[in-house]
Order: C-alpha cells, then sequence, then structure tokens
C-alpha cells in the first residue's frame, strides 16, 4: 500500500465484520413500520415548527370557512331547501386536503434536493420509510385539519344534518380520498427540479378540479360545458358523495350508495396509478 | 492486515459523458485514517457515495469490512456512519431530535438512543444547544451535529466527506481532535479532503485524485520524499525576474525550479549548501531576492509535481491565477534571510 501502484485481491486479508444485522421478513416489515413512523414523527414536528405550514393546515382552511360561510355565502343559493353553511361543509373539506396536498409535493421534494436524504441513503433503514413517513404524516395532518373545521363549522351553524354517523363516514371518506390524492401530489414532488416548481406544478392542476366542482356552488350555475367536467371529475364526485352522507339522500339527488361507490372507485383507481407510479420515480432517484 | 476499506477499480460515468471516476483502487487499513485528498471535481465525493451505498459504480468493487456494497449493501449500511460538507441534518428538528431520529433509523432501541444522544451532544459541545431547532445554529454547530449524528450508532467504518470545507480555523481544529479521538477508540476513517494540510496532519495514508483517478499513493512523508528532502523558495521583486533568476538557477537543486508568480520554488537534496550556491549565483547577476526560505515541502508541492498544477479550492475556478494557491498555501511569510521552517506535522 506504500507504493504508487496497489495491487488488492477482493477480499483477501479481511476479517468478516461480526454480527451484522440480518433481519428476516418479519424483522424487515416491523423495521419498515419503526422506520415509517420514525419518518412521520419528524414529518409531524416540522409541520409544527414551520410558520406557513402550520398557517397552511390551521388558520388559512378557518378563514376559507368565514369566507364562504359569511361573505360568499349570502350571495349564493344553494337550493335543495339547505342553508349554505350545510351545503358549503363537504366542498370546503376537500379544498383543504386538496390544496394542503400542495404541502405533499413540497415537502418531498425538498427532502429529495436536500443533504438529507443522502444520510438517509446510507442508513439501513427501509427504501420506502421517506414515501411512507410523508403521506402518513400528511394523513394526520389532515384529520386535525378536518377536527378543527368540523370545530369551526359547528361554531358556525353547520348543524350535522345527517346525523354523526353519516357526518364521520362522510370524513373517513374524504380522507381516504385525500391520501389517495397525496400519492399524485407525491409524485409531482418526485418529478420536480425542485420545491418551488413543485408547488407551481401543482397549482394549476389542482385550481381547475377544486373551482370547476360542486364545492361552493350549484353545477346546475355553471354554463352547460362546464357542467359534465365538473359533475364527473374526482373533486366532483367526491364531493357529491360526501355531501350525499352528510346531508342525507334527501338533499342531493341520487342515492347515496351509489354516490360513494363512484367516489371510493375513484380513489382506488387514484391509488393504483399513483401509488406505484411515486414508489418507481422514488427508487430511480435513489 | 484487515482492511476497512477496498476500492477496485471504481468506475463511474455520469450523464454517459462527464466521467467522475476512472478506474480507482485504494484501501483503508483497519484503525487507521486515510486521506482521498483532491480538488473539486476529481471524483472524492463519487467515491464516497458509492462506498456508501448511496450509487452504484458502473464497474468495480467496492468492500467494507468484507462486505460487497452492491450486492450486501443492506449489511454495509449496519457498519458505517457518513457525514459531509452538506450537513446532512433537518433544519426544522432540534440537535437531539435530529440525533434520536438517526439513532432509531439505525433500529437502536428507544433508551439507548436517548443516552447516546445526551453523550454525543455533550462530546461535541452541543448540550446548551441540544434542545433548540437547528435553525438557530452556526454552520459550525451544524457541522459538528452532523458528525455527532454519524457516529450514534457507533459505526465502524466512518465516511468524513470533506468535514471541514467551509469552517473557521477554531471549529476545523475542533473537528480535527474528533477525528482523533475517534480513530484511538478504533474506528476506521475514509476521509475526503481538499485541504493538503488536513491530509498531512491526520491521515497515515493519503491517495492522490484528479480526473477521477489516482495518481499518487502512500503516506504523507513518502509523498513529500518523493519530490525531494526540502523546498527552497526564493522571492522576487516580480515575476518576470523570477523568471530570470528561474533561467539561472536552472541546475542546482534535486530538480528543476518551478516560477510561481513572484517565487522561484527549489527542491533541493541538501539545503544549506545549495542555499549558498543560489545565493552566489543570484549575486553574480545582481539579483536580490525579497524572500528565502528552506522549508520541508508540502502535499501542495506533492500536487503540483504529479499534475503540474496547483490545487484549486474553488469550484472549476481555472481563473484562480497560481499566485492565490501559493498565499493560501503560506500563511506567514518568511522575511529574508535563511529559516528552516518545520513542515506542518
Amino acid at each position: 500500500m506504500s507504493t504508487t501502484t496497489t495491487v488488492i485481491t477482493p477480499g483477501a486479508g479481511i476479517a468478516p465484520a461480526t454480527n451484522p444485522a440480518t433481519p428476516g421478513g418479519g424483522a424487515r416489515l416491523r423495521w419498515a413500520v419503526s422506520d415509517t413512523l420514525t419518518i412521520t414523527k419528524r414529518n409531524l414536528i416540522a409541520y409544527t415548527r414551520i410558520p406557513e405550514s402550520l398557517f397552511f393546515s390551521t388558520l388559512q382552511p378557518i378563514m376559507f370557512v368565514l369566507l364562504f360561510r359569511y361573505v360568499f355565502g349570502g350571495a349564493i343559493n344553494p337550493g335543495l331547501h339547505l342553508s349554505y353553511i350545510d351545503f358549503l361543509m363537504a366542498g370546503i373539506f376537500v379544498q383543504s386536503v386538496g390544496f394542503g396536498g400542495i404541502g405533499t409535493a413540497v415537502g418531498l421534494s425538498e427532502d429529495l434536493h436536500k443533504g438529507l436524504i443522502e444520510r438517509f441513503r446510507a442508513l439501513p433503514m427501509a427504501r420506502s420509510a421517506v414515501l411512507a413517513g410523508r403521506t402518513t404524516a400528511d394523513l394526520v395532518r389532515n384529520v386535525f385539519v378536518l377536527l378543527l373545521m368540523t370545530g369551526v363549522g359547528a361554531l358556525v351553524g353547520f348543524d350535522f344534518p345527517n346525523g354523526a354517523l353519516g357526518f364521520i363516514a362522510a370524513c373517513a371518506l374524504v380522507l381516504f380520498f385525500a391520501y389517495a390524492l397525496l400519492w399524485g401530489f407525491a409524485v409531482i414532488g418526485l418529478v420536480a427540479s425542485n420545491s418551488e416548481t413543485a408547488q407551481v406544478m401543482a397549482f394549476p392542476i389542482l385550481f381547475p378540479l377544486i373551482f370547476a366542482s360542486p364545492a361552493f356552488v350549484q353545477v346546475a350555475s355553471m354554463p352547460g360545458w362546464l357542467r359534465g367536467f365538473a359533475n364527473n371529475q374526482p373533486i366532483g364526485v367526491v364531493i357529491t358523495a360526501q355531501r350525499s352522507l352528510m346531508l342525507g339522500s334527501a338533499h342531493v339527488p341520487g342515492s347515496t350508495a351509489g354516490h360513494v361507490l363512484v367516489a371510493l372507485a375513484w380513489c382506488v383507481g387514484l391509488l393504483v396509478v399513483f401509488a406505484p407510479l411515486a414508489v418507481w420515480r422514488y427508487r430511480r432517484s435513489t | 492486515m484487515t482492511n476497512a476499506i477496498e476500492a477496485h477499480d471504481l468506475r463511474k460515468t455520469f450523464g454517459g459523458e462527464v466521467r467522475a471516476l476512472d478506474g480507482v483502487s485504494f484501501a483503508v487499513e483497519e484503525g487507521t485514517i486515510f486521506g482521498l485528498l483532491g480538488p473539486n471535481g476529481a471524483g472524492k465525493t463519487t467515491a464516497v457515495r458509492i462506498l456508501t451505498t448511496i450509487l452504484s459504480p458502473d464497474a468495480g468493487t467496492g468492500l467494507v469490512l468484507g462486505y460487497d456494497v452492491v450486492t450486501q449493501a443492506d449489511r454495509v449500511r449496519t457498519l458505517i456512519g457518513l457525514a459531509g460538507q452538506y450537513a446532512a441534518v433537518d433544519e426544522n428538528l432540534t440537535g437531539r431530535e435530529n440525533l434520536t431520529m438517526v439513532g432509531r433509523l439505525n433500529h437502536m432501541g428507544r433508551e439507548a438512543v436517548a443516552t447516546r444522544a445526551v453523550e454525543l451532544l455533550e462530546e461535541f459541545g452541543l448540550t446548551d444547544a441540544g434542545d433548540r431547532p437547528l435553525k438557530t445554529y452556526s454552520g459550525g454547530m451544524r457541522r459538528r451535529l452532523d458528525v455527532a449524528a454519524a457516529l450514534v450508532a457507533r459505526p465502524r467504518v466512518l465516511f468524513l466527506d470533506e468535514p471541514t470545507t467551509g469552517l473557521d480555523p477554531q471549529s476545523r481544529v475542533d473537528v480535527w481532535g474528533m477525528i482523533d479521538r475517534l480513530v484511538d477508540e478504533g474506528t476506521s476513517v475514509l476521509l475526503t479532503t481538499q485541504y493538503l494540510e488536513e491530509a498531512d496532519t491526520l491521515a497515515r495514508h493519503v491517495a492522490v485524485v484528479d480526473h477521477g483517478r489516482v495518481i499518487a499513493e502512500g503516506t504523507p512523508t513518502q509523498l513529500k520524499a518523493d519530490l525531494g528532502a526540502t523546498v527552497l523558495d526564493v522571492g522576487l521583486a516580480d515575476p518576470e525576474l523570477a523568471r530570470r533568476a528561474a533561467g539561472i538557477l536552472g541546475t542546482v537543486g534535486a530538480k528543476a525550479p518551478t516560477v510561481v508568480g513572484a517565487m522561484v520554488e527549489l527542491p533541493v537534496d541538501d539545503g544549506p549548501r545549495v542555499a549558498m550556491e543560489v545565493l552566489r549565483l543570484l549575486d553574480q547577476h545582481a539579483i536580490v531576492p525579497t524572500t528565502f526560505q528552506i522549508r520541508e515541502p508540502s502535499l501542495d508541492d506533492v500536487f503540483l509535481a504529479l499534475t503540474g498544477k496547483r490545487t484549486e479550492t474553488d469550484d472549476d475556478d481555472s481563473t484562480n491565477t497560481p499566485t492565490d494557491g501559493h498565499r493560501r498555501r503560506r500563511r506567514a511569510p518568511a522575511k529574508a534571510g535563511a529559516t528552516s521552517e518545520g513542515g506542518p506535522r
């Protein structure tokens, strides 16, 4: 080794390291869960320490509820013998989890372009934990956002027309949808060259889907060419199903079960397409 | 002899064009510090990323304690620690939370991690800052935490990728002290650096890397010995005069002199005798040197001799004049008069 040309026979003279961890299948799965929880915790801590994300997951949803309830609500006739706040809740839930998804894209993109990911790659952790921990943390954040909005909604007059069970079912549906949507945003975060680009890419996709929908107004008030899109695009479908669960089928044309089935189909479809795509993209980038 | 790390003919090309590694081989003996020395873009970081399982080589083999970094990556990851110039820590977490996260991802138990975090914060002088988010840390503190994070799981092999780049002199000395202590405890270290002084101070063996190849390997002493025992620096009033002086002194030294700015550098075997001869020759030509010193050769001299160019610390900065490199290297130029300086060791 003291000469400038070193000839080494691979493996020669090397004592194998003692006791390296050799996890079997069960241990491997347990570590994958543990690693995912570790990363989830890390992401949740970050959400409480970044002022912007704290704003987007607390104040902004509240402000939107108040905005639509008191500023725009008076000018919108929801029809169906409904008060506007009862009509609004389903739409504003989906809007909140939807825009919250931009945080998933931005956060993941930041993760990938910072030095920290290099450390992760050199650790004996599960490869999947960065993605799984990100989506789990965002799911938890969405639960928090929904709880907060439910409280604010109740304060400004939402009176759970279809009872607690219907409301909880609606929340479960929106969370499932949010989770499926997160994987779409994860793909954006993984493809974008930096976090700003991720934000710029996510916003124009989300904006028309959220506003050209039954979220805030009756689709019937839209021009004919837009109605078909607004009713049948995934966010529109989920809002209708959710509204049917929250308000009862008396206030929403069509059967609740039918709406929910179509919405679930969309959720599963989004997951089946985007989750493998995100995982594939993530593996390629690491 | 046991090797902590072996690299066999590692090759890596990026985007089909940029050849980062062009057949790099070296071995790091267990319990020692090995220095990978070279300018920016030489391929040092690529070698580290391959050996830490982050990147796959196009060809060649990397072994850590006998385990293949590609086919046994999971095992390798349980044995190594990595710290680098980019300070791979989470800004939003506190120092303690960062160490805990890394420990948990190394699959250490909760209590073991908590104890270890306390230990490391103490050792790295971060106890007071341990529960503050990293956003409030200075650059030096972040780097210390980064090295601490690499040590959470008590790795047997530690990779330090330019651990002191961008640090102030005091922090650099602190990091050096930490590295020395680790090796005393039996850790093997692969250190990359573009600071010649760092490799000289810390490493038992050094490989000089340039354009993805190892161009020289040995102990710092051997590399310097290859060059000639000592170097005679003769400072002149201007570069023009330096070139004239170099012409006059062409055959006096052990090797031909090099002109760096207004300085003539002459590798010599027998310093004092040559010094007298040099002064006599210059006097004959009525040339008066502004500075004159005999010193041990630095690794910078080695690099110059091997590649014909100075090391550059800035990114692909070809405008970096030799004079700059020269000034940076020698902090306290000697006044006129023959002074024999000890090397950095």
